[in-house]
């Protein structure tokens, strides 16, 4: 079955490439308009405790409605086509960035902002040098949760005519033959796990506590 | 663009008013269940899978790696690719639903039950030991019952998760809450998308709220 999906493809260069485009070119806007996004609002609530809360709040309740429906509603909001589709997979790219990011500039240490402070530096500095440097572990982390959802989502775009790998699993379920599903699956599941293993050790090498320095 | 069969159709509905709800009542009561039942169970196999693993790896930390590694490889895989992997061997219908929402939740659950393991204390188990407690009797009476708030913890984020995967079984025939979701889709019918996708959050939400206050009623001290 594996052959049989995999020589699909070599027979089929176009189609596979055509719509492995799409899905990467879907999956890239969402996460970089999420990481805009979600970084923006984080910034913009760390120093109000309210606005924090009901976004925090507005965030964790956006969470439990899950991506189908929100991937489903763009369809009578925005009609179908690539764009509902990027829609959707950044309102699911926003929730952990978000999260993640305001957590991590929340929590740094007081006496370094005061530090900051006492040597003069000006709100716009103690953001850029000491806030965001400090925070950038989390924000990170967040945008690889952020990623792998992304990835997840742009599975069922095809079902609001969005395109992608995720077709030819629809196309295959619809056909009942296995062998295409495979063409959707397993490019989705390496893209997924390449995705998460490489930016995992990415992470290791950029933000592994430097012992000693 | 080219258009297949199963893709969207358009049609003109503009502002239809709610009226499908009302008379469809057992047709969602029954979505509702299905979609229930479908998670309860997954994550009542996983947890079963998560304890018979997470139990002998909690104090052998290699073979705990392996044992996360592989629960993470899975989790990884988006979930109608995950199903479309097992389609081949297992058919269309509720076992590969059921199959692939357990593998999914088996990371929670297994990171749960090690790490509540894990924060019974060397003296305790010390203590267990020197009255002559039979390595069984210690992990019935001592180290489950202290490890319970975290694994029930598990448990919450396993469902919130898992009903939230499950509207994709709708795809492989395994019913659920995304049968409404999906037909909403085909017919251009946003009320039953609304419907469909409002009640998988209602139903996440109150599993949410039920096992934080058990969670809660647990750990009476903090």
């Amino acid at each position: 079955m594996f052959t049989v999906a995999f020589d699909w493809i070599l027979a089929h260069p176009t189609l596979f490439n055509r719509a492995l485009e799409r899905h990467l070119t879907m999956c890239a806007i969402a996460i970089g308009l999420g990481l805009t996004i979600g970084l923006g609002l984080a910034l913009s609530i760390v120093n109000s405790r309210r606005l924090a809360a009901v976004a925090v709040n507005g965030v964790n309740a956006l969470r439990t409605v899950p991506s189908l429906a929100i991937l489903a509603l763009m369809m009578p909001l925005l009609g179908i086509g690539i764009w509902p589709a990027v829609v959707a997979l950044t309102i699911l790219a926003i929730p952990p960035i978000l999260l993640n990011s305001y957590v991590g500039l929340r929590d740094v240490d007081p006496t370094v902002l005061d530090a900051a402070v006492g040597m003069g530096m000006t709100r716009g500095q103690i953001l850029r040098k000491t806030r965001l440097p400090l925070a950038a572990p989390a924000i990170f982390a967040g945008a690889r949760t952020a990623t792998v959802q992304v990835l997840a989502g742009a599975t069922l775009a095809p079902f609001i005519g969005g395109g992608g790998l995720g077709d030819f699993i629809a196309q295959g379920i619809g056909m009942m033959d296995s062998a295409r599903m495979l063409v959707g699956a397993i490019p989705i599941a390496l893209l997924a796990l390449t995705a998460e293993f490489s930016l995992g050790s990415l992470e290791k090498l950029l933000f592994t506590p430097r012992v000693g320095k | 663009m080219r258009r297949l069969s199963w893709a969207p159709r358009l049609s003109h509905d503009g502002n239809r008013e709610v009226k499908w709800t009302p008379t469809h009542i057992p047709e969602i009561a029954q979505a509702t269940l299905q979609h229930l039942g479908l998670s309860v169970g997954a994550v009542a196999i996983g947890l079963a899978l998560a304890l018979l693993v997470g139990v002998p790896s909690a104090r052998r930390p290699r073979v705990y790696a392996i044992a996360l590694t592989a629960c993470n490889f899975v989790f990884v895989i988006p979930s109608l690719a995950l199903f479309a992997l097992l389609i081949p061997y297992v058919g269309l219908g509720t076992k590969p639903a059921l199959i692939g929402l357990t593998l999914y939740c088996l990371l929670i659950l297994l990171r749960n039950v090690v790490t509540g393991l894990r924060t019974v204390s060397e003296d305790v188990l010390d203590a267990a030991d020197g009255m002559g407690l039979h390595p069984i009797q210690r992990l019935l009476a001592v180290e489950l019952p202290l490890a319970l708030p975290l694994i029930v913890s598990g448990i919450r984020i396993a469902l919130v998760t898992t009903i939230g995967i499950a509207t994709v079984a709708a795809f492989i025939d395994a019913g659920g809450l995304g049968t409404i979701i999906l037909s909403g889709i085909d017919q251009n019918y946003t009320e039953k998308i609304l419907v469909g996708g409002g009640l998988t959050a209602f139903l996440a939400i109150a599993c949410d709220l039920a096992l934080s206050r058990a969670e809660k009623s647990l750990t009476p001290w903090r």
